[in-house]
């Protein structure tokens, strides 16, 4: 059992005030709040710490290395990789996943197929598309059925020797649906075609190992997981990444520099050009010790008990519509009531102390499928409380009267 | 016919009466649903002002050396400013508009009460209202 009580006071921002009212913030799914460890340990790397990584002979190189090499060493355990150079700092999953789709422009062919879904979050489309119209393969979009889970039967269906390459999200943002990635992972890869998983949304709720999943690319950020913003992770296979052509060139990613001919340097370096966000990936480590010491496997039972708590109350409110019911779901509800605008809602509730988002998340092809021009979200992590849900669905009712 | 100065100042003395932004809220609100509506017609595309969050369409036309507009949105506080903004600035001359200084939006405290994006888009509204009273100004 978790010590909620204790947990939030390890994260300063729940202790302060929005607009008079006690915070209550289930905007999660957009960024989690930074327990203090994370804080200090940011503080301490530029108090203490700070040089230039991977470059300099004296002291200071040589314990910031250490420390950001740790960082790579704590992923690579989190997420059960096989070798440590399978893990590349990004700066975020965004960048992850640019970073991936521009190796392809180079890789893929006229009539070569990318799969990707209905669900995903522009960031996992818009690269995609750009890199379809430059290398003129094909973009095939998995439909999603009326529950916000993927229609499989049309991915299988998808599924030929030109598939080249599958990206498809963990979870949902918008719908909060667990995707079966496994068995995507195997299908795809049984056609011969490489897998990309945006587990953005994933990473702090769900335990990962990538040897028994089997993606050949995971991808997620710092941010959402307690930690820093502006770093994230990338993991790929050992020999898919060595396949993949360098993202973009400068320092630290180069063997020898000649203007005959330039040589890059070995995994991970390959992909890290420049000076990285050494302070947020040292920091990073903290957040990942947190989420260790708590265990994923209680984060997730008490996420899950949260979710079924927050679904039975919200469908109280008369009117309210929950969008995403799959069976096998995280903790995200997004939900409209009537035909008010969820933009309308998410004023009047922030005025109450409580943040949620409104709009369409990232997600706009989810919006035109369902016809919608938004929804309001509750997105959870593993410091919210049964009360903060009382207290936010009291809000959304006190809304409803304003605006009906 | 009230200048746009004189309207303003009947706007902030209209919201000094409110002790907190649950009146304001409420009051923008009914505002909102009072909005008179655009007509189907100028619900097109050229007339939309987009932002992240609500959806606006503002259609504006002359009649008799003045501009009048009419405009709707998909969320009611978004209509509620707008009514606000369109009681100020409809049925004035187009110089008027163009050279418009609208303190009030700040003295009313709407600016405050609206986050940065969504100030944005208010923002986003009247430089639509500005542009429009641009263009026809000059026919």
């Amino acid at each position: 059992m978790l010590d909620i009580i204790k947990i939030r006071s390890k994260f300063p921002i729940l202790s302060r005030k929005v607009n008079g009212q006690d915070l209550v913030y289930f905007d999660n799914g957009a960024t989690t709040q930074k327990p203090q460890v994370v804080i200090d340990a940011e503080a301490n790397y530029y108090a203490n710490e700070n040089s230039n990584v991977h470059r300099g002979v004296h002291f200071l190189s040589g314990l910031a290395t250490d420390k950001f090499e740790e960082t790579r060493n704590t992923i690579q355990k989190f997420i059960g990789a096989k070798h440590k150079h399978e893990i590349i700092f990004t700066k975020g999953t965004t960048d992850a996943i640019n970073l991936v789709a521009n190796g392809f422009r180079t890789l893929l062919n006229k009539g070569d197929e990318v799969i990707i879904s209905e669900m995903e979050h522009h960031s996992n489309i818009v690269p995609w598309q750009m890199c379809c119209e430059q290398s003129g393969a094909t973009l095939k979009v998995i439909p999603l059925l009326n529950n916000g889970s993927l229609d499989m039967i049309a991915f299988e269906n998808f599924l030929t020797e030109n598939t080249k390459l599958v990206s498809v999200s963990h979870i949902s943002n918008t719908l909060g649906t667990i995707n079966p990635i496994k068995e995507i992972i195997e299908k795809a890869q049984a056609v011969g075609a490489k897998v990309m998983i945006d587990g953005a949304q994933a990473a702090a709720h769900i335990s990962l190992n990538m040897q028994s999943l089997g993606a050949d690319y995971y991808c997620f950020s710092a941010h959402k997981l307690y930690g820093p913003t502006g770093v994230g992770i990338l993991y790929g296979k050992e020999d898919v990444l060595n396949e993949l052509p360098p993202y973009q060139g400068g320092g630290e990613m180069i063997k020898e520099v000649s203007f005959k001919k330039t040589t890059y340097a070995c995994l991970p370096h390959k992909f890290e050009a420049g000076t990285p966000n050494i302070a947020g990936v040292v920091a990073f480590k903290s957040a990942i010790d947190f989420i260790n010491e708590l265990g994923l496997s209680n984060i997730a039972k008490y996420e899950e008990e949260l979710l079924q708590y927050a679904t039975e109350e919200v469908l109280k409110i008369e009117g309210l519509k929950i969008y995403g019911t799959a069976k096998n779901k995280s903790g995200i509800i997004s939900f409209n009531i009537n035909e008010l605008h969820p933009y309308d809602i998410g004023v009047i509730v922030d005025k109450l102390g409580i943040a949620i988002r409104t709009g369409h998340h990232c997600t706009q092809p989810i919006m035109e499928r369902f016809n919608i021009p938004g929804t309001a979200r509750i997105s959870l992590a593993v410091y919210n409380t049964k009360e903060e849900i009382d207290i936010c669905i009291n809000a959304i009712i006190k809304a409803k009267q304003m605006l009906s | 016919m009230e200048t746009i100065k004189e309207i303003q100042e009947e706007i902030i003395e209209d919201f000094e009466i409110f002790d907190d932004w649950m009146q304001k809220y409420e009051f923008l609100i009914d505002l909102g649903k009072e909005l008179p509506q655009i007509e189907e017609q100028y619900k097109i595309e050229d007339n939309l002002i987009k932002g992240c969050q609500s959806r606006v369409w503002l259609h504006a036309e002359e009649k008799n050396g003045s501009i009048v507009y009419s405009a709707d949105s998909d969320a009611i506080m978004t209509k509620g400013i707008i009514a606000i903004l369109l009681r100020v600035l409809s049925n004035q001359k187009s110089e008027d508009i163009i050279n418009a200084d609208l303190s009030f939006i700040d003295e009313i405290g709407l600016k405050e009460q609206l986050s940065a994006t969504r100030a944005n888009g208010l923002v986003s509204m009247i430089k639509k209202i500005k542009l429009f009273a641009l263009a026809l100004g000059k026919r």
